[in-house]
C-alpha cells in the first residue's frame, strides 16, 4: 500500500529531495556559487515534472486513505502550476544576478512553495489542504522579503505574512466548523454529511473557508495585501505571486467546493458572485489611479481573479472549465507582461513607472507590438485569446442563470480596459521623456514575445487545452 | 456555362481594381471588358437555346438557420434570360465605349489613375445585376439589389472632387434605402405568411396567400395585397417611380457611359424585372395591380412633362427614361408582363444607345452639356446625329400603322397603350389617355433634342464648336450595334413577346390552353389535327416547343394554330410554374390585339403631332418656343422645375430629418450620452479610484478590518437570509 | 451537574478570558504572561479530553519554550505599542461594534448547532483505545501510517521556517572581529612571532 502511495506523490517527493539535497550541496560548497547551476536545475525539474505528470497521468487514484487526490482536475492544474513556475524562474534569471539577489536559497524556496501547491491542489483532506497551503505561504513570505535590506521588500514580507496568518486563522476556523458539523476532515465525508441542504453552521463555516481562499487569490475584499506586496517585493517575486500561486490557489478553492461542498452549490455560488463582482469592479476602478505598473499588475490580477471566480461561480463542469481555461490564459499573458517589466530599466536602475513608457513605440517597435498585444489581450480585446478566456466564463455565468454576474462582468471589462490602453496610448503616443533604455536579454525577451505570438495565434484551437480543461472539469464535478 | 457567365465580371472586377497595379492600366480594363464580353456571348447561347424550361443551379448554401433555408442559385428561365442579354450585351458594349470616352477626364488630375476603378466598378456593377435577375430566392434578389445600389453610388458619385457629384450619389442611395425599406418588409412578410423566400415556394403560392389575412396597426390586411403593394414599393425606388423618381435627373451626374448602363438600360428596370417574377403573386392582389397601373401612367405622364423643357441633354433622356419604366409599369400592372418585359427589352437598346450618343456628342463638345450652346452639329458629327437618329426613331415609335413594321419602340410602346386600353374601365381609359399624351410628349422632346443639338446654326462657344470632333471607333461600334437592336429587335421578338398569346406561352414556357367559348369547338378542332399532323402554318421549331407544352400540360390542346388571330388561349400553368403567370381570366393581352383601329393608330398620331409641334418650334420658327414660355409662365416655370418635387421633398422630408437629426446629435448624443458616459468616465469612476487609493492605506490593521468587513458581510447575508 | 463538568466550565471560561486580556493588555508583557495562562488552561482542558500527551506537550514546549522565548523578545525589542495603539484607537468603537455583530450571528449559528445526518461528535472524554498501551502510542501509530504525508509536510514547512528565518535575518559582517577557532588552533608560534634585531638609532 505505502509503495503505491509513494508512486502517486512521486514528482512531490522527487521535488522535495531536490531542495534538501540542493540545500546541503549550496551551504557546503559555500555562498552563492551554486545559485545559477540550482536556478536552472529547479526550471528543468519543474518542466520534467510537468511533463512525467502530463504525459504518464492517467484516471483517478487516491493516497494515504484518501487525504491525497490524483486526477485529471490536479493533474491540470499541477502542469500549469510548474510551467508556470518554471517560466518565472527562467525569465527572472538575469535579473536576479544583475540586481545581486541570486541566492542559493531562491530556487529552493520557489521549489518548495511549488512543492506546496502540488500538495494544495490534490488535497482530499482540509488537513492536506492546510499543510500544503502554509508550506506555500510560508516560502512565498520568505521570497517576498528577499531584498532583507529594502525597507520595502521587507515591509512586503511582513505584511503579507500577517495578513496571511490571519487569514490561515480564518481558514482553520472554518476547517473546524467544517469539522464539527461533518465530524471528518475529509472531502468525501464532509460532501456525504452535508448532503443537499445544509445547516448554518457548516455555511458559515464555508464562508469562512471561502475567505480564506479569497486571500490567497486576492480576491476582494480579502485582497488589501496584493498591491502593497506586488510592489515591494522584488520584481521576480512578483512574476512568481502573479501566476503560479494564483493558478494553485484557484485549483484548489475549486476542489474544495465541489468535492466537498458540492451538495451545497447555492450558497457558495452567492460567496463566489459576491467575490467575483466585488473583485472585477475593484480591480477595474482603482487600477486607474495608479502610476506603478507592478502596483497596476496587482490590481489587474485582482480584476481576473474576479472573472476566474466568476466561472467557477457557475457552479457547473463547463464553469470549472472556463475557469481553468482562463487560468492558463492569464498565467500567459503575465508571464510575457512581466518579461517586459523586468527589463523596464533607466541608467541601469530598474524603473516601474509608468510614465517611463512615454514614447516606447518609437524606440522598440517590435517591443511594444508585443506589449500591445498582451495589453489587448489583458483587456479582453478580440480577437486576442484573453477575450476568449473572458467569454467562456461570462458563457458559463450566463448558462448557469447568472446572467446579471455575466453584465457585471461585462461593464467592468469595459472600465478595465481603460488603463491597459492607457498604458498602449503611452507607449504609441506619448511625449517621450526620459525612456527606457535597459536591454532585454534574450530570455526575457523569448518571453515576451512568445506570449504575445501566443495571444495571436492561440485563438485557433487554444492549443487544444480547452480539451484538457473539459476533462479536467469532468473528474471534479460530478 | 450559366456559373461562368455570373462570375466572369467578378472576376473582370476584382482583376481589374486590385489587380492593376501588377497588369497595367490598359490591360486591366481589357481584361474587364474581355470577360464581359465573354459573358455577353455566353448569354446569347443561354437566350437562343433556351427552351422554356426552367433550370436551377445550385452554387452552394448561403443561410440555414432555423426554417430560413436560402442557397445561392442560378434560376434560369426565360424572365432571366431576357434579362441576361440584355445586361450583358449593353454591358459589354458600354466598356468598349468607355475606352473612348473615358480616356481624358478632366475631373481627374494629371497622373491619376481612375481608368481601372471606373471598369472595376462598371464589371462589379454587371455581376450585381446578374445576382439579382438570377436569385431563385429573395434573399439573393435582395443582395443583387443591394449590389447594384452600392455599384450606382459608387458610379454616380465617380467624380468625387464634384460636390454635386457627391450630392446626387447620397441622394441616389438615400431614395433608393426608401424603397429597400418596403422591399424588406414585403420579404419579412413573405417568410412570415409562408416560412420560405425559395420562389419555387413562394410563387406558387399567389393563390393561398390572397386568402391569407395578417393583422397590421388594428386591420386585418390581406397578405397578397399587402405583400404586392410593399414589393412594389421597392421597385418604384430601384425603378424611379413618381414620389421616388427624384433621384434618377440627378444621378446624371455620374459619367455617361454608367448612365446609359445603369440609369437606363439595366438597373433601373429591376423594378419592373421584380414585378414581373412576381407575377404569380401580382395576380392574386388586384389591389397592388391598380397600384402599379395608377404609378407607373402618372409616371409616364409627368416625366414626359418635365422632360419638355429641360435643356441638359442628359437629363431630358433620363426623364424620358423615367416616362418609358412608367410605361413598363403600366404594361404589367394591367397583367400582360410579357408587353412589359418587351418593351424593357427594346428600350434597353433604343436608350443606351441614346445616352451613348449624347454621350458622344457631349465628348465632341468638351464636356458641354447644356443643349442651347449645341447646333448645328449634324455636319461635325455624322455618324453619331445617324446613330441619335435612329435611337429618336425608335422612342418616339416610327413605323407603319397597323402592321408590324417599324422601329422597336414602335412595336413596344404601341403594346402597352393597347394593353392598357383593353384592360378596360376608368382606370384602362386613365391609364390608355396619359400614355398617349406621354407618347405625344415623348416624340415632342426627342425631337426637340434632335433639332437643337444637330440642326440649325451653332450657339455657344465658337471655339468650342470649331473643335468639335468625331468620336474614335471604340465609341462609335457600340452604337452601332445599339443601332441595330433599336432598329430591328422589336420586329424580330415582337411575336415572342405580344404575339398570340399560345406563342408568347411557348416563349415563356407557360401552358396554356383555349379559352372560354371556343374552348369547346376549339378543343375538338385540335384533337383531330393533333391525332393526325399539325398545323402546317406553324414553323418547325414552334411546333416542338408546343409538343413540350403540351407534353407537359394538356396533350390535346397542344398545337397551336397560330396565323389567325380568333384562336384565344390563356395561360393555364399554376402558379410558379413558368417564367411568367396570368391568371386564367386574365384576357387583356387577346383583347389587346381586338382593340379599334382608331386605338392603335392613336400613339401613332401622337407621334406625328409631337413631331409637328417640335418642327414648328425648332425649325421654322426657332422664336416660338421663347414666346410660349413667356406667355405662359406660369407652367413653364412648373415644368423646369420638375413639379418642385424636390423642392416639396425638401420642406416635407429633409429639413425636418435634418431638425430631428441635429437635435439628437447635440441633444440626445451630445448632452445625454456622451455626457453620461463623460460623466462616468471622468466624475464617478474616478471618485471611487480614489475612494479605493485612499483606502489602500499601507497599515496592516486596515487591510485586516477590511477582511474582517468582508467576513461579517458574508456571514450576515447567510444569517438574514436564514 | 458532576465534577468534570464544572471542571469544564471553569477552564472553558478562563481560557476565553485569557485570551481577551491577552488581546486588550496595554503592557506587552502581561499580554504574554496572559497567553500563558490561556495555554496552561488548554492543556487542562486537554486532559479533560483525556489527552494527556497533547496537554503535556502544551506545557512543556509552548509554555515551557515558545512562551518565554516570546517574553524575551517582547522585554528586549524597544517596541512603542503605545504609538501603535492609537492609530488604531480610531477604528476601535467601528471594530467593536463589527465583532459584536459578528459575535452574535455566531452565537446564533451555535445556538442552534447541528451535525450532519449519521454524524458522532465526540462529546463525551474517551478512554484510551482498547488494545493500544497508551495514547502517545496510537498519536504515534497515526502520524508514522495514516497521517505520514502531513508529517512529513508538517516538517517540510519547519525547513522553509528555519531556511527563511537564517535567510533573512543572517548576516556577514566584515566590520567586526570574529573568533576563527580552527585558525587560532594551527597559529604557529614561529610563523606569528619573527624576532629582529633592531639597530639603534635606525628604524625598520
Amino acid at each position: 500500500m505505502i509503495s503505491t502511495d509513494l508512486s502517486i506523490i512521486a514528482p512531490e517527493i522527487l521535488l522535495a529531495v531536490f531542495a534538501m539535497a540542493g540545500l546541503v550541496g549550496a551551504v557546503y560548497s559555500g555562498r552563492d556559487a551554486l545559485s545559477q547551476l540550482l536556478t536552472w536545475a529547479a526550471a528543468l525539474l519543474f518542466v520534467a515534472a510537468a511533463l512525467y505528470i502530463g504525459l504518464t497521468g492517467e484516471g483517478t487514484h487516491t493516497a494515504f486513505g484518501g487525504i491525497f487526490v490524483d486526477d485529471a482536475f490536479s493533474r491540470f492544474a499541477k502542469v500549469a502550476v510548474l510551467l508556470s513556475a518554471a517560466a518565472v524562474l527562467i525569465i527572472s534569471q538575469d535579473y536576479l544576478s544583475r540586481s545581486d539577489l541570486l541566492r542559493f536559497e531562491y530556487p529552493i524556496l520557489v521549489t518548495l512553495a511549488v512543492i506546496g501547491m502540488m500538495v494544495m491542489v490534490s488535497a482530499g483532506d482540509l488537513m492536506t489542504l492546510y499543510m500544503g497551503l502554509e508550506l506555500q505561504s510560508l516560502a512565498l513570505y520568505v521570497v517576498a522579503a528577499l531584498r532583507r535590506d529594502n525597507a520595502r521588500s521587507t515591509e512586503a514580507g511582513l505584511k503579507y505574512f500577517v495578513l496571511g496568518a490571519l487569514s490561515s486563522g480564518l481558514l482553520l476556523y472554518g476547517a473546524s466548523l467544517t469539522y464539527g458539523y461533518a465530524g471528518t476532515t475529509e472531502f468525501a465525508g464532509i460532501i456525504e454529511a452535508a448532503g443537499a441542504d445544509a445547516s448554518i453552521g457548516l455555511i458559515f463555516g464555508l464562508v469562512f473557508l471561502c475567505a480564506g481562499f479569497a486571500f490567497k487569490v486576492s480576491a476582494a475584499p480579502f485582497h488589501m495585501w496584493t498591491p502593497d506586496v506586488y510592489e515591494g517585493s522584488p520584481t521576480p517575486v512578483t512574476a512568481l505571486f502573479a501566476t503560479a500561486p494564483k493558478v494553485a490557489a484557484m485549483a484548489l478553492f475549486a476542489r474544495v467546493v465541489h468535492d466537498a461542498f458540492g451538495g451545497v452549490v447555492g450558497d457558495w455560488q452567492q460567496i463566489l458572485a459576491f467575490l467575483a463582482v466585488v473583485s472585477m469592479f475593484l480591480g477595474a476602478i482603482a487600477a486607474i489611479g495608479q502610476r506603478d505598473i507592478k502596483r497596476l499588475m496587482a490590481y489587474s490580477s485582482i480584476s481576473h481573479m474576479g472573472y476566474a471566480l466568476m466561472g467557477l461561480s457557475a457552479g457547473t463542469a463547463q464553469g470549472v472549465e472556463s475557469m481553468l481555461v482562463y487560468m492558463a490564459i492569464y498565467v500567459v499573458m503575465n508571464i510575457g507582461t512581466f518579461a517586459f517589466i523586468l527589463s523596464m530599466s533607466r541608467d541601469g536602475r530598474h524603473v516601474t513607472e509608468i510614465d517611463a513608457l512615454n514614447g516606447f513605440a518609437t524606440k522598440e517597435p517590435l517591443k511594444a507590438l508585443a506589449i500591445l498585444c498582451l495589453m489587448f489581450s489583458l483587456a479582453g480585446v478580440p480577437p486576442l485569446l484573453g477575450f476568449f478566456g473572458k467569454y467562456a466564463v461570462l458563457l458559463a455565468a450566463v448558462d448557469a442563470g447568472l446572467g446579471w454576474l455575466a453584465v457585471a462582468g461585462v461593464v467592468a471589462s469595459v472600465i478595465g480596459a481603460f488603463y491597459y490602453l492607457r498604458i498602449v496610448y503611452y507607449m504609441y503616443f506619448g511625449e517621450e521623456t526620459e525612456g527606457l533604455d535597459g536591454r532585454m536579454t534574450t530570455l526575457p525577451w523569448l518571453g515576451l514575445v512568445a506570449s504575445a505570438v501566443i495571444m495571436l495565434v492561440g485563438i485557433v484551437n487554444l492549443f487544444g487545452i480547452e480539451g484538457l480543461a473539459e476533462a479536467a472539469a469532468a473528474t471534479l464535478v460530478r | 456555362m450559366e456559373t461562368i457567365l455570373l462570375f466572369a465580371p467578378l472576376v473582370g472586377a476584382i482583376l481589374c481594381g486590385f489587380g492593376w497595379r501588377v497588369l497595367g492600366e490598359q490591360a486591366a480594363q481589357a481584361t474587364a471588358t474581355g470577360l464581359l464580353f465573354l459573358s455577353c456571348l455566353l448569354s446569347w447561347i443561354v437566350f437562343l437555346s433556351f427552351d422554356g424550361e426552367l433550370r436551377v443551379i445550385d452554387l452552394f448554401t448561403w443561410i440555414a438557420s432555423g426554417s430560413l433555408d436560402t442557397s445561392w442559385q442560378i434560376r434560369i428561365d426565360r424572365l432571366t434570360a431576357v434579362m441576361l442579354i440584355v445586361i450583358t450585351t449593353v454591358s459589354a458594349l458600354v466598356h468598349l465605349y468607355s475606352f473612348g470616352y473615358m480616356a481624358h477626364d478632366d475631373n481627374f488630375r494629371e497622373g491619376e489613375s481612375y481608368r481601372p476603378r471606373f471598369f472595376a466598378y462598371l464589371s462589379f456593377f454587371t455581376f450585381a445585376m446578374l445576382m439579382l435577375v438570377t436569385a431563385d430566392n429573395l434573399l439573393q434578389l435582395f443582395f443583387g439589389w443591394e449590389g447594384v445600389g452600392v455599384a450606382s453610388y459608387l458610379l454616380i458619385g465617380f467624380y468625387y472632387r464634384k460636390p454635386s457629384a457627391g450630392a446626387a450619389a447620397m441622394k441616389a442611395f438615400i431614395v433608393n434605402r426608401v424603397g429597400d425599406f418596403g422591399f424588406l418588409l414585403g420579404i419579412f412578410a413573405m417568410f412570415w405568411m409562408l416560412d420560405s423566400i425559395n420562389f419555387d415556394v413562394i410563387l406558387a403560392a399567389g393563390p393561398e396567400l390572397a386568402d391569407m389575412t395578417f393583422p397590421f396597426l388594428g386591420w386585418e390586411v390581406n397578405a397578397a395585397n399587402a405583400i404586392g403593394v410593399m414589393l412594389f414599393i421597392g421597385a418604384m425606388g430601384k425603378s424611379a417611380q413618381l414620389f421616388l423618381h427624384t433621384w434618377l435627373p440627378d444621378a446624371m451626374e455620374g459619367p455617361t457611359p454608367v448612365s446609359a448602363l445603369i440609369h437606363a438600360a439595366t438597373m433601373v428596370t429591376a423594378g419592373v424585372f421584380l414585378v414581373c417574377r412576381m407575377s404569380p403573386i401580382l395576380e392574386y392582389a388586384p389591389f397592388a395591380g391598380n397600384m402599379v397601373i395608377i404609378i407607373g401612367a402618372a409616371t409616364a405622364f409627368f416625366a414626359a412633362t418635365v422632360g419638355l423643357v429641360q435643356n441638359d441633354i442628359k437629363r431630358v433622356i433620363a426623364y424620358s427614361t423615367c416616362s418609358q419604366l412608367g410605361y413598363m409599369f403600366v404594361a404589367a400592372g394591367v397583367g400582360v408582363y410579357s408587353v412589359a418585359m418587351f418593351h424593357l427589352f427594346t428600350h434597353a437598346f433604343f436608350k443606351a444607345m441614346l445616352f451613348l450618343g449624347a454621350g458622344s456628342v457631349i465628348h465632341a463638345m468638351h464636356h458641354e452639356q447644356d443643349m442651347r450652346n449645341y447646333g448645328g452639329l449634324r455636319k461635325k458629327i455624322p455618324l453619331t446625329f445617324w446613330a441619335m437618329m435612329i435611337g429618336t426613331l425608335a422612342i418616339t415609335g416610327v413605323g407603319i400603322p397597323l402592321t408590324h413594321i417599324g422601329f422597336a419602340g414602335f412595336l413596344s410602346k404601341d403594346a402597352v397603350i393597347e394593353s392598357a386600353f383593353a384592360f378596360g374601365g376608368g382606370l384602362g381609359a386613365y391609364a390608355f389617355w396619359a400614355l398617349v399624351i406621354a407618347a405625344m410628349f415623348t416624340s415632342f422632346y426627342s425631337w426637340r433634342l434632335m433639332f437643337l443639338t444637330f440642326y440649325g446654326e451653332p450657339r455657344g462657344s465658337k471655339h468650342t464648336h470649331e473643335h468639335a470632333h468625331e468620336s474614335p471607333w471604340t465609341m462609335l461600334a457600340p452604337l452601332g450595334v445599339l443601332a441595330l437592336g433599336a432598329a430591328f429587335s422589336g420586329m424580330i421578338w415582337y411575336n415572342s413577346f405580344f404575339g398570340h398569346t399560345d406563342q408568347v406561352a411557348r416563349f415563356f414556357g407557360v401552358e396554356y390552353a383555349e379559352a372560354g367559348e371556343h374552348s369547346e369547338e376549339a378543343a375538338g378542332e385540335e384533337t383531330a389535327a393533333a391525332g393526325e399532323s399539325h398545323g402546317e402554318e406553324t414553323a418547325v421549331a414552334e411546333d416542338s416547343h408546343g409538343e413540350d407544352a403540351a407534353a407537359a400540360g394538356e396533350g390535346e390542346h397542344a398545337a397551336g394554330e397560330a396565323g389567325h388571330g380568333e384562336g384565344h388561349y390563356v395561360f393555364t400553368s399554376p402558379p410558379g410554374e413558368g417564367a411568367i403567370h396570368a391568371g386564367p381570366d386574365n384576357d387583356v393581352m387577346n383583347a389587346a390585339h381586338e382593340v379599334p383601329s382608331w386605338v392603335k393608330v392613336a400613339p401613332f398620331l401622337a407621334m406625328l403631332a409631337g413631331f409637328i409641334v417640335s418642327f414648328l418650334f425648332y425649325i421654322v420658327n426657332p422664336a416660338l418656343p421663347k414666346a410660349w414660355a413667356e406667355a405662359f409662365r406660369p407652367g413653364y416655370q412648373f415644368l423646369l422645375n420638375k413639379w418642385y418635387f424636390d423642392e416639396i421633398y425638401d420642406a416635407i422630408f429633409v429639413r425636418p430629418a435634418r431638425a430631428i437629426g441635429r437635435f439628437f446629435w447635440k441633444q440626445g448624443d451630445g448632452a445625454v450620452i456622451d455626457g453620461g458616459i463623460n460623466g462616468l468616465a471622468l466624475g464617478i469612476v474616478p471618485f471611487f479610484t480614489k475612494q479605493l487609493v485612499r483606502l489602500q492605506s499601507g497599515y496592516i490593521f486596515t487591510y485586516a478590518f477590511m477582511m474582517v468587513i468582508g467576513i461579517v458581510v458574508l456571514v450576515t447575508w447567510f444569517a438574514l437570509r436564514g | 451537574m458532576g465534577i468534570a463538568d464544572f471542571t469544564f466550565y471553569v477552564f472553558a471560561l478562563v481560557v476565553i478570558a485569557a485570551g481577551f486580556f491577552t488581546v486588550v493588555s496595554r503592557n506587552p508583557v502581561h499580554s504574554v504572561l496572559w497567553l500563558i495562562l490561556a495555554f496552561l488552561t488548554s492543556a487542562g482542558l486537554f486532559v479533560l479530553m483525556g489527552a494527556e500527551f497533547v496537554a503535556m506537550l502544551l506545557i512543556i514546549v509552548y509554555v515551557g519554550a515558545v512562551a518565554v522565548l516570546f517574553l524575551f523578545v517582547v522585554m528586549m525589542l524597544d517596541v512603542d505599542f503605545a504609538e501603535l495603539k492609537a492609530e488604531m484607537a480610531r477604528y476601535v468603537p467601528l471594530a467593536g461594534l463589527i465583532g459584536l455583530v459578528l459575535l452574535m450571528q455566531l452565537g446564533l449559528a451555535y445556538g442552534t448547532w447541528v451535525t450532519g445526518e449519521g454524524v458522532e461528535l465526540l462529546d463525551a472524554p474517551q478512554g484510551t483505545p482498547e488494545g493500544a498501551a497508551h495514547n502517545t502510542a496510537a498519536l504515534g501509530a497515526l502520524i508514522y501510517d495514516r497521517y505520514w504525508l502531513l508529517f512529513q509536510m508538517a516538517g517540510l514547512i519547519l525547513l522553509v521556517a528555519m531556511v527563511g528565518a537564517i535567510l533573512l535575518t543572517l548576516r556577514h559582517r566584515t566590520d567586526i572581529k570574529r573568533q576563527d577557532v580552527l585558525a587560532q588552533l594551527y597559529r604557529d608560534p614561529k610563523k606569528a612571532m619573527e624576532l629582529k634585531d633592531v639597530k639603534s638609532g635606525q628604524g625598520l
